[in-house]
């Protein structure tokens, strides 16, 4: 009879828990991840020296990127005047001043990556090929501010409403 | 010799037997319905921090998207918590001296992360995906609720199997336009294609959303 009693109270203590805090047995290891590294991995800092096809997908994902990661403190306009600056991050420059119009794009790739000045690196949170993206739109952006009428040809020129 | 009962027993004997029969129903009633009860699944609830971190300020005061921090959530199973790195990166310049953020900046210069105490989790027999969600027009505030209205965040559902099951057998009207994903203050109106549509446009697969193995592996 106290067997059975002790019996019956052992298996009511298993109700105790509803399984929820049940981490697995045998965890993911980096020691016994993939020996070999896949083929297209790159290491962390590293940028493709060279740009990947310009198309309008790549300024489209370059534009996503921008308004996520840029903007805070570049602002949509790229004139340097974001939210944060507003809030008093120190000023960082507009894209349109001389040296930028002038810098090659790799330029931005790698200050995305490294950072610059008190703009701390992106390579976490900016992939490589982000970064092509994000650099794309960057000169979009430049082109933009500086762009003549004659430039449009061929395109939609309708009066914005 | 006088009867050892007096005629009132008669009435506590049945009054004592009905309460027993009562305190027996509502004990399995409390038993059963407690574990689904928002108060112990913690919806509702904001545990304290080691920093009060308001997303109120950083999403709607400020305008960051929600990816700045949770940069994973579209590419990996995990939105991804911020390293103290991502803080830093504005918190290096504006609130220097803050006494509130001292644990961020302590976090930065002894290298050790911040201990945030989780707020929504689902039990460990249960695997979610958050980029698959995101990949299929689930919005975060479909679970998280209205985050960028959070001063201190809470869980805001209940996330029982009940909620998750609800839009597994009915996903459509839940789905949202692309470009409402990570607007948390968003809903439903006349202007939002019909369910039909954005199921089609998701590309959702109708027929094993409640399968066992979808979410228990």
């Amino acid at each position: 009879m106290t067997r059975l009693v002790a019996v019956v109270a052992l298996c009511a203590l298993g109700a105790c828990s509803d399984m929820s805090d049940q981490p697995k047995q045998r965890t993911y290891s980096p020691l016994v991840g993939p020996a070999q590294t896949p083929p297209d991995v790159v290491s962390f800092l590293y940028s493709e020296p060279t740009a990947p096809p310009l198309t309008l997908a790549l300024i489209e994902r370059g534009q996503q990127r921008f308004r996520i990661f840029c903007t805070p403190c570049h602002s949509e306009l790229g004139n340097g005047q974001g939210m944060i600056v507003q809030r008093g991050f120190p000023e960082p420059p507009s894209y349109y001043v001389e040296r930028l119009l002038k810098a090659p794009t790799l330029y931005f790739v790698d200050v995305i990556a490294k950072g610059h000045g008190t703009m701390y690196s992106y390579a976490s949170r900016v992939p490589p090929a982000d970064r092509w993206a994000i650099a794309a739109y960057i000169r979009a952006l430049q082109k933009s501010q500086n762009a003549s009428a004659e430039d449009l040809a061929g395109a939609k020129t309708e009066a914005a409403p | 010799m006088g009867s050892v009962f007096r005629p009132a027993a008669n009435f506590w004997a049945s009054l004592a037997l009905l309460l027993l029969a009562v305190a027996f129903v509502a004990s399995s009633l409390i038993v059963w319905l407690w574990p689904h009860s928002d108060y112990a699944r913690r919806a509702n609830w904001a545990p304290s921090q080691p920093v009060p971190f308001s997303h109120r300020h950083h999403v709607t005061g400020l305008g960051i998207d929600c990816r700045y921090c949770h940069t994973a959530v579209e590419v990996s199973s995990n939105a991804g918590m911020p390293p103290t790195y991502t803080c830093m990166t504005c918190h290096s310049q504006i609130w220097t001296k803050a006494a509130v953020l001292e644990p961020v900046r302590n976090s930065l210069k002894n290298d050790q992360p911040l201990v945030w105490r989780r707020v929504t989790d689902v039990p460990d027999f249960v695997y979610f995906n958050h980029s698959i969600h995101i990949a299929k027009g689930v919005g975060c505030s479909s679970c998280h609720g209205d985050v960028a209205n959070m001063a201190l965040t809470y869980k805001a559902k209940s996330l029982t199997m009940q909620f998750c099951l609800d839009c597994h057998r009915d996903p459509g009207p839940r789905l949202r336009p692309k470009n409402k994903i990570f607007d948390t203050s968003w809903t439903r109106d006349e202007t939002t294609p019909a369910p039909e549509l954005l199921l089609a446009e998701y590309g959702v697969p109708q027929r094993n959303l409640t399968d066992c193995s979808i979410c228990h592996r």
